[in-house]
């Protein structure tokens, strides 16, 4: 039977890892290429790059580093980050991209969704939403969690799934950097909306937080940033952790 | 050299460079005489049935790679490649394919459904391998339980001398397939770490045995 997936997550800006708490004070951890052999050798099941370059005359840096981490690691890799355009999803997977993530590029263009699953298939399309509870909803933030949409994150992954998302990213901004656990409440309740595979987002602070996910139905990975980049936990250690207490996982 | 056909259909960076990675002198062609050429031949491809065998037949290269694989040649299609190799597919109606291994390709929503399993589709993620045939030349470097990458909504149903390897997912995914020298995988191998380079590795040690004589 399929495992739960254990992810960790690059943002990139400017061909450099950097991770944001409650996306603001960002800071630089480490090289690409380098964090991505490490985990590909520490036992990640696949890793997730988000491109958060804010100039486009900067954005062949991406794809460069994309291409030197595809050259020397064969475990899945998912590419978000000013995902807009078909072109875009052509460029990301020429570069070695094997899934594409889309986020405020779909909110603004849904039919992406669409035409992205239609030609590269609904496996290709992973939808990534960053939610946050406004007036008792959970509201969609789009621009890296800047900006409310005014959309419902329930509906607005539905309907993302209608239109063709093969798997999404729910990514809590109530509980991003604040390492405090998974949000429980919000996947639980996402799960109950949709049938794609739902990969976990923001709060992993220690180990149990991901035993509490996967007694979660409904959620098939967990995704985090700085607690392996910091190294404050191992990945390996994770998995047996997890596998000893009842969890499939891949050893 | 290998001949990893390109019909516009992407995933070719990562097979070339784990291919690369295992020293082996691969390319990436839309040449029949590339093919022909060849010592062996990947056709790889990711997306939806029916575009995919459109393209593939408008690159002219379907004679080409009948021929190549009836002369003995080592064949190995992979995820939606594994696919074209079969007879048919349902994928948002009725395709056909290279009918190079006799069955064809099923949604598995609907064979869950109807088995009363709330399992996810697409079947995203590592799953292990249960091998049929040890000494199949694709399972050289492989045992039971080895975890391999899928990313698939649909499966292939074919009689059991063409299973190698199969995962459970609710339903029986096969997950390598062969008869004579055309395999085929509905993991991805570039994508299944060390086991997933042992598979391709061992694909790149099959012999070829002309069988036409030429």
């Amino acid at each position: 039977m399929v495992t739960k997936r254990i992810i960790p997550c690059l943002d990139i800006r400017d061909g450099r890892v950097v991770k944001g708490v409650n996306f603001e004070n960002v800071k630089s951890v480490d090289d690409p290429v380098a964090l991505a052999q490490f985990y590909n050798e520490s036992g990640a099941d696949e890793l997730v790059f988000y491109d958060i370059t804010a100039s486009v005359e900067k954005r062949p840096l991406f794809t460069d580093v994309l291409t030197r981490v595809a050259s020397c690691i064969f475990i899945p890799l998912t590419v978000g980050g000013s995902i807009n355009t078909i072109a875009d999803f052509d460029r990301v997977l020429k570069a070695g991209a094997d899934k594409v993530s889309v986020n405020s590029g779909a909110i603004a263009n849904p039919g992406l969704i669409d035409e992205a699953a239609k030609k590269y298939g609904n496996q290709c399309v992973v939808l990534s939403i960053d939610a946050k509870r406004v007036n008792g909803q959970y509201r969609v933030f789009a621009k890296g969690g800047r900006v409310d949409t005014g959309m419902d994150a329930l509906e607005w992954a539905a309907e993302g799934e209608a239109r063709g998302a093969g798997e999404l990213v729910l990514n809590s901004i109530d509980t991003d950097g604040v390492k405090k656990g998974f949000d429980l409440e919000m996947l639980s309740d996402m799960a109950a909306r949709v049938k794609i595979p739902i990969i976990a987002s923001g709060g992993a602070g220690c180990k149990e937080d991901f035993t509490e996910l996967f007694k979660l139905p409904g959620v098939d990975a967990g995704l985090a940033a700085s607690i392996f980049h910091f190294r404050e936990i191992e990945i390996m250690d994770l998995k047996r952790y997890l596998a000893d207490n009842g969890i499939s996982m891949r050893l | 050299m290998i001949a990893i056909i390109d019909y516009g259909v992407g995933n070719l960076f990562s097979l070339s460079s784990s291919l690369k990675y295992l020293g082996m002198d691969a390319c990436v062609t839309g040449n029949a005489e590339d093919l022909r050429r060849a010592d062996r031949i990947i056709l790889p491809g990711v997306g939806a049935f029916g575009d995919a065998a459109e393209q593939l037949r408008a690159t002219g290269l379907v004679p080409v790679i009948r021929e190549e694989a009836a002369k003995g040649k080592p064949f190995l299609g992979i995820c939606l490649g594994m696919q074209l190799l079969f007879e048919e597919s349902f994928e948002y109606g009725r395709h056909e394919g290279l009918g190079l291994i006799p069955g064809g390709i099923y949604p598995m929503e609907e064979d869950l459904k109807a088995m009363g399993i709330s399992l996810k589709v697409p079947q995203i993620g590592w799953n292990a391998l249960d091998i049929c045939k040890a000494d199949h030349p694709l399972m050289k470097y492989c045992k039971n339980g080895d975890f391999v990458y899928y990313v698939h909504s649909y499966y292939a149903k074919t009689a059991e001398e063409n299973l190698v390897a199969t995962s459970d997912y609710g339903v029986r995914v096969p997950g390598a397939v062969a008869r004579k020298n055309v395999f085929g995988c509905q993991f991805h191998p570039e994508k299944s770490g060390r086991v997933g380079l042992s598979i391709l590795k061992a694909f790149c040690e099959v012999p070829y045995e002309n069988l036409s004589g030429n």
